[in-house]
This record gives structure tokens, sequence and C-alpha cells, in this order.
């Protein structure tokens, strides 16, 4: 409702009480998810550490050998400790070996395989995971990573094996159909947000189930899937269309990760140099003063989820071209979602976004390993970047488990009972009016009409 | 800030507590392993699909078999569950590095990763349940041995009882989501219910399923039992009055409102009187025998017998079967039993063909 909701914010005396509680939410998230930008380096780094310390207890109660030695932990607490110890260092030290180097590999090349591997999961993660980024900077929350994925994967692999053409023009041929996918599922949602002012949130959660099954339904059409076969499986992806591989044989490292980098350089650039990129990062922090500045803020609203739903599409083509080469339902797998966690982890920063998307890729990666030679369950991998998540979500939690100071320099507790007396003197004196109360506390000027004081209110607001 | 520490030290007091009780055992002997003796020099693996080990369908069955040969056999294993589809290769290739002897693969979504890990390493053996392998033609792996199971033969057992018990003259079936393996039951059902009505001039219904035009019922996924139950009602509001859900742990809401409509269900793979929380209504089960194909394979590989000849479950092997009929064993008449015996015969002998373009091929 960007468009309607811009206009309404011009208007001299917007009534406080046609602010539905759905938007005051949105209002609430898109401000935390601004100051989650702001957070320091150092939460996400002890977000990782909090999360394998988390991961190594459910590591030690799910072991059987450690549940027996802690039945005598009286009789014989050494043994306990010996066993833990040993647990966690052999399921720990997969994980890297899995994911870094591994030195128990027969080859060099066995070796060295592991960090490539690493490479190739992080490489769709890392794309999507841009997409998702930047609708987080410009203030929009993009769920539908995953139908944009899927998008671009349906595309990118149709093309690539139904056409037949030369080598170079194939593959980007493919590539560009799969950001056409993508962009245009990511499309939808923006321009239903822009000119309807629909709810992106909703909207892309929506069109992730159609993508689901319209994929499915592909499958079950022998136009698209050209098998000939009953199975919900298309047909590999001609060698032309592939993306060629780095390391030569043995290795499934493909350029794709090529890709990533670069796509990693060009969102910098869009959101930092570019024109472009300043209008995105000015409708997130403040769409009413984008909007008098001069900016297209309905146009925007949908540039960015075009360009969002392309990179998704363009990690689901390098998905499907590079290492899966046939499409099955399950082809995107969590992608999507793991995207945006990608995006969280790396504070939607394209740098951060790659580092956080090879981390990923990394646990990914690690946990086969993981679970083949120690029996550690896969679902160790999905806990770790879960409580990641979840103490990036709460900084104030990961300095409270460290004892650090809060970020504006006063010490924990005092800052805590200070806020309780604010709160309780807040909660007698404006009680009845929190949009008014947002506004005096807020930096911004209070010249400005209170509906758009919360900058992405008005944004933000579900259609009425 | 008084009531936290309070609180803490109640948790604290509860934990060491915990600790305490649970901690005064004694600690084991350090020698007396008897079991290691009989042990044999070989690794069985294991890599799921999507669904993970406990999924009530093939995943679980595959693995009981596995389970089976660990306690009896006394192999070595490892296993994997996939959480995604780009999981399949990688994991494959991660048990082929663990110096497993023998690799299972479960479902046909594992055929195109087994296949190229069997290509790299003709060392170790490898196979595949549910699905051939799509070899190119004239190509022939030593190392790849597929176990598929031609379900429609018991199918067509199960189709003929139903339409004999159907006191509406209406039964039903639909499907988790369609794919051959699931399909191949359905085909099977409905030429058991075509059949019923050829030999006995009946005009039993089937809805549910169309096996002319490959539609019916879906209810989406293997997993969603609420989904299950939706369909399940669809079929009931139809007249039906025995229902065969074919998708695993989905199949489990049919059970409530079957019970509700004081109907009969057939339930599929593994026995359903013991698997599910429904034994009392259901009638029989079309029995697909994963763990015993598994267990026999590995049993093979010990005694160096592995070969890549196809595994193909029918009635004859034993690999797929009509389950008993339990609670209803009285209420069955003894000319609908013999009839199935002499079917059995039938299709054993190869006088009546399960025509399905789900069958494996």
């Amino acid at each position: 409702m960007s468009a309607s909701g811009s206009q309404q914010g011009m208007t001299p005396a917007p009534k406080p009480e046609q602010q539905s509680p759905w938007a005051e939410a949105e209002g609430r998230l898109s401000r935390a998810l601004r100051e989650l930008g702001q957070t320091s380096w150092v939460v996400t780094v002890l977000a990782v550490v909090v999360a394998l310390v988390v991961g190594a207890v459910l590591i030690l109660a799910a072991n059987r050998d450690v549940q027996a030695s802690l039945s005598y932990f009286f009789a014989q607490p050494t043994a306990f400790l010996e066993t833990s110890f040993q647990v966690l260092r052999e399921a720990y030290s997969a994980l890297f070996r899995g994911a870094v180097f591994d030195w128990q590999a027969p080859s060099a090349a066995r070796s060295i395989r592991p960090l490539t591997e690493t490479m190739v999961y992080s490489v769709p993660l890392i794309l999507a995971g841009l997409g998702i980024a930047i609708g987080f900077r410009s203030g929009m929350l993009n769920i539908g990573g995953q139908g944009q994925i899927i998008l671009g994967a349906t595309s990118a692999g149709f093309l690539g094996y139904a056409l037949s053409l030369p080598t170079g023009l194939h593959v980007l041929l493919a590539l560009a159909g799969g950001i056409l996918g993508g962009a245009i599922w990511g499309g939808i949602a923006g321009v239903l947000k822009a000119r309807t002012g629909a709810n992106e949130v909703i909207v892309t959660i929506m069109l992730n189930n159609i993508a689901i099954y319209l994929l499915a339904w592909l499958l079950q059409q022998q136009w698209y899937k050209q098998t000939g076969s009953n199975q919900p499986l298309s047909s590999s992806v001609d060698e032309s269309a592939q993306l060629f591989s780095l390391l030569g044989s043995g290795f499934r490292l493909h350029a794709g990760f090529l890709i990533a980098i670069l796509a990693t350089i060009g969102v910098w650039w869009l959101l930092e140099r570019s024109t472009l990129g300043f209008e995105f990062r000015a409708i997130g922090e403040n769409p009413e003063a984008a909007r008098t500045a001069g900016i297209n803020v309905p146009k925007a609203t949908a540039l960015v989820l075009v360009i969002a739903g392309g990179l998704a599409g363009l990690g689901g083509a390098a998905h499907v071209l590079g290492t899966e080469y046939r499409l099955a339902g399950g082809v995107a797998g969590t992608l999507g979602f793991d995207a945006i966690t990608v995006a969280l982890l790396g504070r939607s920063k394209p740098l951060g976004t790659f580092l956080a998307g090879l981390l990923l890729g990394g646990l990914r990666a690690g946990g086969v390993l993981m679970q083949a030679q120690t029996g550690t369950p896969i679902d160790i991998v999905l806990v770790l970047q879960a409580v990641i998540v979840l103490m990036i979500a709460a900084p104030p939690l990961v300095r409270a488990i460290f004892f650090l100071p809060h970020a504006d320099g006063r010490p924990r507790i005092r800052r805590r009972s200070a806020r309780r007396k604010t709160e309780a003197s807040a909660a007698t004196s404006s009680a009845r009016q929190p949009e008014l109360q947002t506004a005096s506390t807020s930096k911004a000027s209070s010249a400005e009409p209170p509906s758009a004081e919360s900058p992405s209110t008005s944004t933000q607001e579900p259609g009425k | 800030m008084k009531r936290s520490f309070k609180t803490r030290g109640t948790i604290a007091a509860t934990a060491a507590a915990a600790l305490l009780l649970s901690s005064c055992g004694e600690a084991p002997e350090e020698d007396g392993e008897g079991a290691a003796a009989e042990e044999v020099d070989y690794k069985a693996c294991l890599v799921s699909d999507e669904g993970g080990w406990d999924d009530r369908s093939f995943n679980q069955s595959a693995f009981e078999g596995l389970e089976m040969a660990i306690d009896e056999l006394g192999v070595d294993s490892a296993d994997a569950q996939s959480t995604a589809e780009s999981e399949y290769g990688p994991n494959v290739d991660t048990m082929v590095q663990q110096n497993c002897d023998v690799v299972f693969g479960v479902g046909f979504l594992l055929e195109e990763g087994l296949r190229e890990a069997a290509e790299a390493n003709p060392e170790t053996d490898f196979a595949l349940i549910d699905s051939y392998f799509n070899f190119e033609e004239g190509e022939e792996l030593e190392n790849a041995k597929p176990l598929v199971f031609n379900t429609g033969e018991a199918a067509y057992l199960a189709g003929y009882v139903a339409a004999a018990m159907s006191e509406t003259g209406v039964v039903g079936t639909w499907g988790g989501i369609q794919i051959p393996s699931v399909t191949v039951f359905m085909d099977g059902y409905a030429d058991g219910v075509e059949r019923y009505n050829e030999d006995n001039d009946g005009d039993v219904e089937l809805v549910g399923w169309d096996k002319e035009g490959q539609t019916g019922s879906f209810s989406g996924d293997f997993s969603d039992q609420t989904q299950g139950r939706e369909v399940t009602e669809q079929l009931l509001s139809q007249d039906a009055d025995i229902i065969m859900p074919v998708a695993g742990n989905a199949g489990v809401g049919a059970g409530p409102a079957l019970e509700a409509a004081e109907a009969k269900m057939i339930w599929v793979d593994s026995d359903g009187y013991e698997s599910t929380d429904y034994g009392d209504i259901v009638l029989t089960s079309v029995l697909k025998e994963i763990g015993q194909s598994v267990y026999a394979t590995i049993e093979e590989g010990t005694q160096d017998g592995f070969s890549n000849e196809s595994y193909v479950g029918t009635l004859e092997n034993e690999g797929v079967g009509l389950a008993p009929f339990h609670d209803f064993e009285d209420e069955v008449p003894s000319e609908v039993t013999e009839a199935i015996e002499q079917l059995r015969q039938e299709i054993i002998d190869g006088d009546t063909a399960i025509e399905s373009e789900n069958a494996p091929s």
C-alpha cells in the first residue's frame, strides 16, 4: 500500500485509530530488522559460539555412550567426562572435516574436497540470501525466497534440457531464464504491494505454495519433463547448459560460485554506490521522507522485489545447472528459508551475506560427514542454525549471556532497572496513545504527523 | 530480583536431585563383551530419502531390515538421513568414503546418485530400493542391484476382497502423491475390484482412482494426517465403506474417519493390524517386505554372494503379499478366501497378469 499509504501520510491529520494493530506490529518488526543491521559483529560470532555450545549439549544428550556413563556418574565421574569429551571431539571434528579440510582422507584431492563442497552448498544460499538482504535493507520482509528459487530452477532447468544450443549461449540463456522466472515471481508480490498495498509477507508465503504445486503439476506433464517415464522427475540438463566445473572431475565445484562472487559485488555496488540502491535504502529507512525527496516509492518497492526475486531465481538456476541437473518436487529443499537465515546472519550486508552463506553451506556439508561417521543426527545442524538465528534476533540475550555492556555503553544491570522505571511511567502516562508515545521518544522531527513518524508503518500496513 | 534467584535455586536443586538419582548406578566391568565373537567384517550402509527413518513407510521398513542384520548377522553399519534432495549425492558419496561394503538408497530419487557412485566405485556394492537403475542401452553394472516390488499383485487380491466384503457396493482408495510406487497399488486394487465384478456378475464401484485415465484422489504428501482424513471423508461421502489409503503416515488420518463411519480400512506396506492404532478396523493389508529384502541382500553380501540381479518382490517369492484378516477372520466368507487363494495361484502361474503402466519395469 505504499502508493496510497504515502498519500495518506500527506493528508494533514490521519487519525491514530485508523492504524490497525497489524500495522503497528509490522512497524515494530521492521524497526527490529533495522536494529539488527546495526548490531555489532561480535554478537554474530558469539551467537555461533552459543549455538555450538547448545549443539554440544544436544549431541551429548542424544549419545548412547554418554547416557550410559551418566548412569554411574558418581561411581566413576571421569568416565562420563572422558566419554563426553570423546563424543564431542569426534562430532565437531567430523563437522570440520566435512566442511573445511579432511586430514584423514586417503588422497590430497579428497582432503580439500570438503571446502569445495561447502562452496557448492553455499552458491544458492548466497544468491538467494542476497535477494532477501536487499528486501531487508528496503524495509521489506520477503519470505518468498523458496517460491522464487523454485521458479528460477523450473525455468532454467526446462530451458536447459528442452532447447539445444551451442555451449556458451545455452548456459547463458538458461541462467537468464532462471533470473526471469524468479523476477516474475518476486515481481508479482512487488507489484501487488506497490499497487494495492498487499502485505508482502502474506503474498510471498502464498506464492511459495503456488510455486511448489506448480512444479508438482509440471512434473506430471510429459511436455514439461520430457522423460517418457511416470516418475515425477524431469530429464537431465544438456551438457551445453551445465555450469562448467572449476576443478575438474572428482569435484562438484562449478562456475556458479563465480556467479555468487560477482553477484555479491554487484549487490554491494547496487546498494552502496548506485542511485537505485540509495532509493531502496531510503524507502527502507523512511518511505515518507523518501517520497518527499522525490523518490517514486511504488516503483522502487516493486523493483526491490523484482531484483530480489531475480537473485533468488539465479540461485535456483545455479543450483539446477551446477549441481542437481534435473528437477524433482523437492529441488529447492529448504533453501529459500535458509536464505533468510543467511541474510539475517549477514546483517543484510553483501559481504556478510556471502560469509554467512559459506558458514551455512559448511554446516550442511559438514553435517553429512558428521551423520555418517559419528551417527550424530543431521537434525543437530538444523538446531545449530535455529539457535544462531534466535541469538542474532535477540542481541540483548547474547549480551546477557556474555556479560557484555549494551551497545550504548551503559552497564547491563543499571540499564535494566532504568528501563523498568521509564516503562512504568510510560505505561501510566500514555497507555491510550501508543503512536504519539513513539513520536515523542523518536529522534525524528515531531512536526510530522504521527503515522509518518514510525518509518515504515505506511508501507507495511496491510490493505484495508 | 530476589524471586529470580529463588527460581534459579529451585532449578539447580531439581537438577542436582535428578543427577543424584540417575547417577548412582554401578560402573560396568571393563571386560565381558561376549557378543563380539561372531561379528563379521561387513559394513552395510543406508541412505534415506526426505522421509527419514521414522516415516512408517518404506524408509522405516528398510531401516528395520538393517537393524535386523545388525542384530542377527553382527554387521557394522552407518546410516544417513537426507533432509533435502541436494543431499542425496553427497550422502551416498560419504558412505562410500566410510568404506561401506554395500550402500542402500531408499526411493527412486536416489537412483542417479547411486548409479553414478556405482560407476565410479566398482569395489562397493549398491542397492536401490523401489526403482530400477536407468542404464544406457546395453550398459550393465556388476555392483548395482535394484530391489523392486510388484505390489500391484497383492493389491489385486486386496481389491477382490474389498469388493466382496463391501456392503454398500462402493469401495475407495486414495494416495499420497501421484508417483508410480503409489499408483501401482491403486491400479492393482482397481483390477481386483474389476475381477470381482466379472466373476460374480457384481456391480461394485471404485471411487478415488480411475485406472483408465490415471486420475484420482491424492492428499498431497506422505505426512499430513489432517489432509488424509479430509480425503477419506470425501470418499466416505460417496458411500465407500472399505478404503485403502496409500500414503504412509498421512494414511493414518483415514483411521478416525473410518472408525466414526464404521467403515473398514485396508492398510499398505506393513500389516496395519500391528503397525497402526486402528487394528480393529483393518480388514487386511497389502504387504511390501522391504525390510526382508534389505536383510536378504546384506546376508548375501556377507557370504560374498552379492549379485546385480534385480530382486522383484512378487506373490511367488513372498516379497509382496496379503496380510491375515485378523479380527475379520470369521466374517470373510470361505468362498472369498478360496477365490483369493485361487487368484494368488493364477497370478503366480502367470495365468492372470496384472497390467499397470506403473508396475516396475
